[in-house]
């Protein structure tokens, strides 16, 4: 897996400078690529200037405050809001008038844990949901799809017990179980992009393990995921960049590898309470006792 | 009713999530049912339940209503419901009845009733998908709407269909094939087809999704109208096809009673048969069987004895016990 900080040794991510000149490019190719991104609701600007970008195999953590515009920015990528101004780009080509079934046909693909599973079918039903393997005639080539359902519980999915079989109703998983298994069917459906909108609200601590361990898998298939969550601790631990939002700016990019978790925690608490915040990298690498500051949005 | 205990503790709390027990716990218990059922009317009046004639007259009798809740299982499946099949059949045998006397082809009369129920199913997709009319509200108006218009287009007439005898169709449909009606052999067939297309096609497959979860059905890009609209198709065809059955067994098509009696018993047996009202889970096998229990009631209670009053009471208890049956056995095993 290629390591997010190897390739580059240079720019501190500083908030107080411009953003896009700023931020480390990411390794590999860019999957997924955002310019100057700007939406407003009624009046209410509710992204300004926004770059985002998201490479292969890689996954970006986003987090911000309620209202941040973490979902109007996810539904900007998947499709559902076209923005005001600026560009989208998915591997290098320039994409407009995005809808959702465009952003599926591209390879995004959202995971919703609850609203996208049938409880009372079959755990095989599920993954081929919408996509069944069939003959010409729209028959269902059923043992086909049970063994491949059987063999991503097996590989990917981690379901090793003998009580879960692929005749198994999706009623009788957990909620990291579900998330996973909607996480497995993307990957199965080479979703390049996929997005976990809250993923791990409503899960155990142990739930929320799972989870993260399907998420790591996204990143050895070489997809590429956005994590978007308000939980520092669940994004840090899988992410390679967290990509901080603060009322509709992005108000910094932070490869994990190169700030711990205390570190931004420190910076979101300052951004939430005075709107800015200093990079304690900056402070690392020049030994200044006073920072540099995020002027508010 | 005994014998579902046996059952959950035969499969105890570690293997509940097993596939067998949780795909089939209910229809097994609803099997059983079936057999209790009947042990108890051949225990209560052998001389009747162990000759060969109240089976014969159950697979001729049976099958009219059977045929509707069989393909009917699917549109509940889906998440909704159609209460216009026996005014179908009514509706298809003008179809019938008026091809057959313009070319005198009773293969004709055939395809026309069909195609007569096909669009009376079409016209209740529509009504749902398009127009966003719940299914319920849509066909009890269909209900009445094609019921009239069958009374208006005839007149109220009646017609003796005694002439189709002599066609070669007549012996298939409603003669007698090693001795049992041949509407038995149909309800078979027409069983193991919309079997096959409720578990074995992707029609079957989205509708399972649409009943279950619509909004996933939505996410997933599965063509929820498409497929909706295509099994009212089907029940308008297959009970267009019961009502040809029926009509031509009697040799008469009566436009103002038939297929009037088949309303309660069909959704009975589709709800007998384990089919949840809200749709997503579904069985074609519990259907029959259910279809069965109730066609058999109504013998059964005259034969062991009883006075034809208690037949409301029975009904309502066999359907209220065997629903129980799912209900408890569904959550102990899939939860």
């Amino acid at each position: 897996m290629p390591e997010p900080e190897a390739a580059t040794p240079d720019v501190p991510t500083l908030a107080a400078l411009e953003p896009a000149s700023v931020a480390a490019p990411p390794p590999g190719a860019l999957r997924l690529e955002l310019h100057g991104v700007s939406k407003s609701f009624g009046g209410v600007r509710v992204l300004s200037d926004v770059d985002f970008r998201v490479a292969a195999g890689e996954v970006v953590g986003l987090l911000g405050d309620n209202g941040a515009g973490k979902s109007t920015l996810i539904k900007i990528i998947t499709g559902v809001h076209q923005p005001d101004a600026g560009e989208m780009f998915f591997d290098g080509q320039k994409v407009a008038g995005l809808t959702v079934p465009g952003a599926r046909a591209l390879g995004i693909e959202t995971v919703f844990q609850e609203r996208a599973l049938a409880d009372q079918l079959p755990l095989w039903r599920n993954i081929f949901m919408g996509r069944p393997v069939v003959s010409r005639f729209g028959f269902l080539r059923v043992s086909q799809m049970r063994k491949v359902t059987s063999d991503l519980m097996g590989e990917s999915m981690g379901f090793t017990s003998a009580a879960l079989t692929p005749n198994t109703h999706v009623a009788g998983l957990s909620g990291g179980e579900r998330q996973g298994l909607a996480i497995v069917r993307a990957l199965h459906f080479e979703a390049d992009v996929i997005i976990l909108d809250e993923p791990t609200m409503g899960l155990s601590l142990k739930e929320t393990d799972k989870l993260l361990r399907f998420v790591a898998g996204i990143r050895q298939a070489k997809k590429s995921a956005i994590f978007i969550d308000h939980n520092i601790f669940h994004v840090y631990s899988v992410a390679d960049r967290i990509v901080l939002l603060d009322r509709g700016r992005v108000a910094g990019e932070f490869p994990t590898a190169r700030y711990t978790l205390e570190e931004l925690m420190g910076i979101m608490r300052e951004l939430a309470e005075s709107g800015r915040f200093s990079d304690p990298e900056r402070l690392r690498a020049t030994g200044q006792a006073s920072a540099p500051a995020q002027p508010p949005a | 009713m005994s014998s579902t205990p046996t059952a959950t503790e035969t499969a105890k709390r570690p293997t509940a999530r097993a596939s067998f027990a949780s795909s089939w716990a209910s229809q097994i218990g609803i099997t059983a049912a079936f057999f209790l059922l009947w042990g108890t009317f051949i225990g209560a009046a052998p001389g009747t339940f162990l000759k060969q004639d109240i089976y014969l007259s159950f697979a001729q009798t049976t099958p009219y209503f059977a045929i509707a809740a069989v393909t009917l299982t699917m549109v509940i499946v889906a998440g909704d419901i159609d209460l216009s099949f026996g005014s179908i059949m009514a509706l298809g045998m003008v179809g019938f009845v008026w091809t057959w006397e313009a070319t005198g082809s009773t293969e004709l009369g055939v395809v026309a009733a069909l195609g007569v129920g096909g669009l009376a199913g079409l016209f209740n997709g529509l009504m749902v998908t398009l127009v966003g009319i719940p299914s319920l509200v849509v066909t009890i108006g269909t209900q009445f709407l094609f019921r009239g218009l069958t009374l208006v287009l005839v007149g109220g007439r009646q017609f003796p269909l005694v002439e189709t005898r002599d066609s070669t169709i007549y012996g298939l449909l409603a003669g007698k094939l090693a001795g049992i009606p041949t509407e038995f052999y149909w309800l078979v067939l027409i069983s193991i087809a919309t079997w096959v297309i409720l578990n074995r096609h992707r029609i079957g497959q989205n509708a399972y999704v649409i009943g279950d979860n619509r909004q996933a059905a939505q996410l997933m890009g599965i063509p929820i109208r498409r497929t909706r609209v295509l099994l009212f198709v089907l029940v308008g065809l297959a009970a267009a096809f019961a009502g040809l059955l029926s009509s031509l067994r009697v040799v008469n098509f009566y436009p103002g009673a038939l297929g009037s009696g088949f309303f309660l018993p069909a959704l009975a047996a589709v709800f007998v048969g384990g089919t949840s009202v809200f749709g997503g889970r579904g069985s074609v096998w519990g259907t029959f069987i259910g279809a069965f229990m109730i066609g058999g009631i109504s013998a059964g209670i005259v034969a062991a004895g009883l006075t034809d009053y208690w037949t409301g009471f029975i009904y309502g208890a066999i359907i209220l016990i065997s629903v129980s049956i799912h209900a408890v056995l569904q959550r102990r095993f899939e939860r």
